[in-house]
């Protein structure tokens, strides 16, 4: 029987390390996943998500299982995120002032991915390609906190309840960043969109 | 239902998140709306397309770099300070504790009336006293046995 990230993290809490082990492969690729959209980076990605998974095990004696464990593992990670984000920010703007600009730096890792894969029509790929970068683009344009919200709720599938409470916000006010966040992916993906939607 | 009031509740429309009553509701007013029917179709479309952007591998060392931080963590000691942190069994024992001193304290009677210096009887025994009771140290008949020496070195008289 499977047991559940409360109980393996209590048993991670009683000095079973293989329970963390247990953790680690179960949300190591959804973690990685949610940091990599947020600060387009792979590299930085899993630093933060190594650095949220050490959180976890240092906090493991004060564990209480008070809220869902997908809540307090991504609440670790979002705060980790948009720090790095902020911090980063400040960076970028020192860096830019001398660095040349080199286009679309950070499409780069998922580019290198899809090469490997075959593709009979070098036109298709193209194309494909195009949508995607529009698509990761798009999202990447989104406020921060916005974006977080739309990557909780379309690719970890988290409830309002948990997404609101990660967020430190109410339930209505995450509606509505979501509903805001929806309005402003539909306007800049909207020849996309509109192709969908004839369809 | 107003078009404003559909905000808050398109998306989880879209996700088919909404309870029975609610959907009645916004089933009714798509039904007359082709505005907010689009923005459903619209809304639909744009969770498709955040569907197609592909799921990243953690790299190969992403779980030995987790272990070595995690190994690296000192292992955690109770700090002489940690005797000071409040426990629900210390916090029962302390309590249990002050509920007997009062129990006992509340049983016990009236404390005595605590007794005056002036109010005890002075014993006088004339026939004691303590003074020349004392021999004086010379009158000694027998000389202090070896047993008493052995802590105070002897001195032995030198010959010349």
């Amino acid at each position: 029987m499977t047991r559940s990230d409360v109980q393996l993290m209590l048993d991670v809490k009683a000095g079973d390390q293989q329970s963390f082990e247990l953790l680690l492969q179960r949300y190591r690729t959804p973690l990685v996943n949610f940091l990599y959209r947020m600060v387009r980076n792979r590299e930085q990605a899993e630093d933060l998500a190594q650095e949220v998974f050490l959180r976890v095990y240092r906090a493991r004696e004060d564990y209480e299982p008070s809220a869902k464990f997908t809540t307090w593992l991504f609440r670790i990670a979002t705060n980790l995120a948009l720090n790095s984000l902020r911090d980063h920010r400040y960076q970028k703007l020192e860096i830019s002032m001398d660095a040349p600009i080199v286009a679309d730096a950070e499409g780069g890792d998922e580019r290198m991915m899809e090469v490997a894969d075959e593709h009979p029509d070098i036109e298709q790929h193209l194309v494909e390609d195009a949508r995607k970068k529009m698509i990761r683009h798009a999202i990447e344009k989104l406020p921060e906190k916005q974006r977080a919200a739309v990557l909780l709720h379309k690719y970890q599938e988290l409830d309002y309840a948990e997404i609101s409470k990660i967020l430190r916000c109410s339930e209505s006010a995450l509606k509505s960043l979501l509903f805001r966040a929806y309005e402003t992916l539909r306007v800049e993906l909207a020849p996309l969109v509109a192709s969908s939607v004839k369809h | 239902m107003s078009c404003g009031k559909m905000e808050t509740r398109i998306l989880a429309y879209v996700d088919g998140r909404l309870k029975e009553s609610e959907l009645a509701e916004v089933d009714k007013h798509l039904a007359g709306c082709a505005a907010c029917r689009l923005r459903v179709n619209e809304f639909r479309a744009v969770g498709d397309l955040l569907d197609e952007l592909p799921m990243i591998e953690p790299s190969g060392a992403f779980n030995a770099r987790v272990h070595a931080l995690v190994a690296a963590e000192p292992s955690r000691k109770r700090s002489w300070f940690a005797w000071l942190t409040p426990s629900p069994r210390v916090a029962f024992v302390a309590s249990m504790l002050l509920l007997a001193t009062v129990w006992v304290e509340t049983r016990s009677g009236p404390e005595p009336a605590p007794i005056e210096a002036t109010d005890l009887p002075v014993v006088e025994n004339a026939d004691y006293d303590v003074i020349s009771s004392f021999a004086p140290l010379s009158d000694l008949s027998q000389a202090p046995s070896d047993d008493d020496d052995n802590d105070v070195p002897q001195q032995q008289p030198q010959q010349m």
